[in-house]
């Protein structure tokens, strides 16, 4: 009952100097905006990361070559190998061969639905005239699309017979088609186009046209996006004069695995033998689960970090706020004589100015929490993403703006408690 | 004056109050008071400027504690109490009525009226009743929304003396409450006490300087120099 009317009370003290209140508020505003508006922006980042790694896959296991380091861990923490491919030191026994995949797929046939090998010839340009699109070109084997589900628009995917007679065709997206046949499907679908990667020309005849996705990643304009384009794995070696063997493929996992993870480890097993006597590389496996939460822990930790700076503003307007108590209660030193004669106690006292303080906070944390979120929600959509909200953070937000108000409010409210009365009631 | 059989709700024995002023000094204020009010007694103390009414008065109504000496009020060791009891009895058994008024700013009077009450537990409607009922007794009853800065000096003290009356305290103590208003609206807040003595049967210490309003009472105590150089019965009977 008492509360109420601290609430009241303290509602009417801060209406009646909205300006010293405002001001006060800033702080907190602040420092609660920017770090909801980091959150709003991290939340969506992250919903926009797993839905995208989601979709490319929740059976898919990556497995690949990755370089033994001193306090080498076989821990699958994602996105660790992939650069190792490109490191001069591989040679081509550290690869992996056709013939492990092969009794890789015999001994766990039941488990495995596909193999997915890609290797990537290089980004380029197609250009005729004014008209040009970016690819980047990856040969792919059959089962390639087993793991990548794409949307096939027009045509078919890259087919056994290409890879056996190494044909010169490609598997384009409907951006290309876009951007070099004015969306013309049915008029791209056999056409040649010739493929500038790193100055060497390439030609190619278009079989398939698939419908490209946005990822959370793409920052592009929509013109010069650069979409995937597939050709047979194995003209892809030969074109890029390649070593024999894959530093990484994707196991497309049967259904009937429930545990994808433990497959994963199991996958690492089958091959330790491979790679026991090897000094240089291992392997190690990948699945989008860990991927998706090393990105997370990823993200999660830059969020803290910058939030953590973010809320020094805090601690700064807690001070505000502090500071603000004191002067209100030097001001009111004749009124909290009043009250004492009135009979308040110690405790009401300290109540009434800790819910003041509160309020003042909570006022401010709300409207942080507003300003933040509408912050945050307009550069997540300027990103690409969708603004998602953050919910534990806005609770979080509302319970520290409580806890601040608490803290830098208990000092003065104590030092109004006190208060010796006839000092209240005599003071000038 | 009293009447025989009438209990003593203030019994103040050999009360002195020195203040602390720098380290070395030390400022005795009052030199042993012995004074004894009865339940419903009419009492004023009087004395020049300086003399200690009001420090007498602070320890009389609980607001501060006697350096040396005793003091009982209604049964209670008010010296050996503890913070919580003393804003327990200021709550309960005595109503304030200062010279300066003391209404809480930006609050009306009606808010006003209600603080003892609010402190004391009592619920919404209770005070929100009560608070109105002394209002209109002490004519305050078309002004009761009025915030206090909008009120005269004088309304403001009815409305002050309306608060002191919240929780139904045997005891009123008065510290020149007239100090501040011209003489007729003195008169109207004289009034009003007399009316609280005779009707509602209130103890009442009073404090003035005035010699007219002191005769007034039934009772008057001249404080000089932190001691009581005179007691003589005022006009007032009963
Ligand atoms: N807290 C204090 N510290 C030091 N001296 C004090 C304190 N309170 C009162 N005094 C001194 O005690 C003396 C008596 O003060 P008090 O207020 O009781 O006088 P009074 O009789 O009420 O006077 P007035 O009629 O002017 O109100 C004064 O000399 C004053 O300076
Ligand atoms: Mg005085």
């Amino acid at each position: 009952m008492l509360i109420w009317e601290n609430i009241r009370l303290a509602f009417s003290s801060l209406l009646a100097s909205k300006m010293r209140a405002l001001l006060t508020m800033l702080g907190i505003i602040i420092g609660i905006g920017s770090v909801i508006a980091i959150m709003t922006i991290s939340s969506s980042l992250t919903n926009a990361v797993s839905t995208s790694f989601q979709e490319m896959g929740a059976n898919n296991v990556t497995v690949g070559l990755k370089e033994r380091s001193e306090d080498s861990t076989s821990t699958r923490s994602g996105m660790n190998f992939g650069s190792s491919n490109k490191t001069a030191s591989m040679e081509e026994s550290d690869r992996i061969t056709e013939d492990m995949i092969d009794a890789l797929k015999t001994q766990m046939k039941d488990q495995i639905d596909a193999v997915a090998i890609s290797e990537s010839l290089g980004s380029g340009t197609i250009k005729d005239g004014s008209d040009y699109a970016n690819i980047a070109v990856e040969g792919v084997n059959e089962d390639y699309f087993a793991s990548k589900k794409l949307k096939l628009l027009e045509g078919r995917h890259i087919k056994a017979a290409d890879l056996s007679g190494s044909k010169n065709v490609i598997m384009v997206s409907d951006k290309v088609v876009e951007n070099m046949f004015e969306g013309d499907k049915s008029k791209a679908l056999s056409e040649k186009i010739n493929v500038n990667i790193n100055s060497e020309y390439y030609s190619y005849y278009i079989v398939g046209i698939y419908k490209y996705e946005e990822t959370g990643f793409s920052s592009s304009t929509e013109e010069d996006v650069t979409t995937s384009a597939y050709i047979p794995l194995t003209t892809a070696k030969e074109q890029a004069r390649a070593d024999e063997g894959y530093s990484q493929f994707t196991v497309v996992t049967s259904t009937d695995v429930s545990d994808v993870s433990a497959f994963a480890d199991s996958i690492e097993t089958f091959f330790l033998p491979y790679y026991m006597g090897n000094k240089d590389y291992q392997i190690t496996t990948t699945t989008m689960e860990s991927m998706t939460e090393s990105m997370g822990d990823m993200i999660r930790t830059v969020t803290i970090a910058i939030a953590f700076i973010a809320g020094i503003s805090l601690l700064v307007g807690g001070i505000g706020v502090m500071n603000i108590m004191l002067v209100s209660i030097t001001e009111r030193t004749r009124e909290i004589g009043t009250r004492k004669a009135l009979g308040a106690k110690n405790s009401s006292i300290k109540l009434q100015f800790i819910t003041e303080s509160v309020i003042l906070c909570l006022v401010g944390g709300i409207f942080g929490i507003i300003l933040g979120f509408t912050l945050g929600a307009v550069a997540a959509t300027l990103l690409g993403y969708t603004a998602a909200v953050p919910f534990t953070a806005i609770l979080v937000a509302v319970g520290f703006s409580m806890m601040i108000g608490i803290f830098f409010g208990y000092y003065p409210a104590n030092k109004a408690a006190k208060l010796h009365p006839i000092d209240a009631l005599r003071y000038e | 004056m009293p009447k025989k059989d009438s209990n003593t709700v203030i019994q103040l024995s050999h009360i002195v109050k020195r203040f602390f002023v720098g380290k070395p000094n030390e400022l005795e204020i009052l030199h042993g008071i012995d004074l004894e009010v009865k339940e419903g007694e009419f009492l004023s103390i009087v004395g020049e400027s300086g003399s200690g009414k009001s420090t007498l008065m602070n320890i009389i109504g609980a607001l501060d504690k006697p350096t040396e000496g005793g003091y009982i009020l209604d049964g209670t060791d008010v010296c050996r109490a503890k913070d919580k009891k003393l804003s327990e009895i200021r709550n309960q058994k005595i109503g304030f009525v200062f010279q300066t008024y003391n209404l809480v700013a930006r609050s009306t009077a009606l808010s006003n009226v209600e603080l003892p009450m609010l402190y004391a537990g009592i619920s919404k409607q209770e005070r929100h009743a009560r608070a109105k009922e002394l209002l209109e007794m002490v004519g305050m009853g078309e002004r009761m929304t009025h915030k206090s800065d909008e009120l005269s000096g004088g309304q403001k003290q009815r409305v002050a003396i309306a608060r002191a009356m919240a929780n139904n305290p045997s005891i009123i103590l008065a510290d020149e409450p007239t100090g501040s208003l011209d003489s007729k609206t003195g008169r109207v807040i004289m009034d009003i006490f007399h009316r609280l003595h005779h009707e509602e049967g209130k103890t009442i210490v009073f404090i003035t300087h005035s010699p007219e309003l002191a005769k007034e009472t039934q009772r008057i105590v001249t404080l000089s120099d932190g001691m009581i150089a005179d007691e003589r019965k005022g006009d007032r009977v009963c």
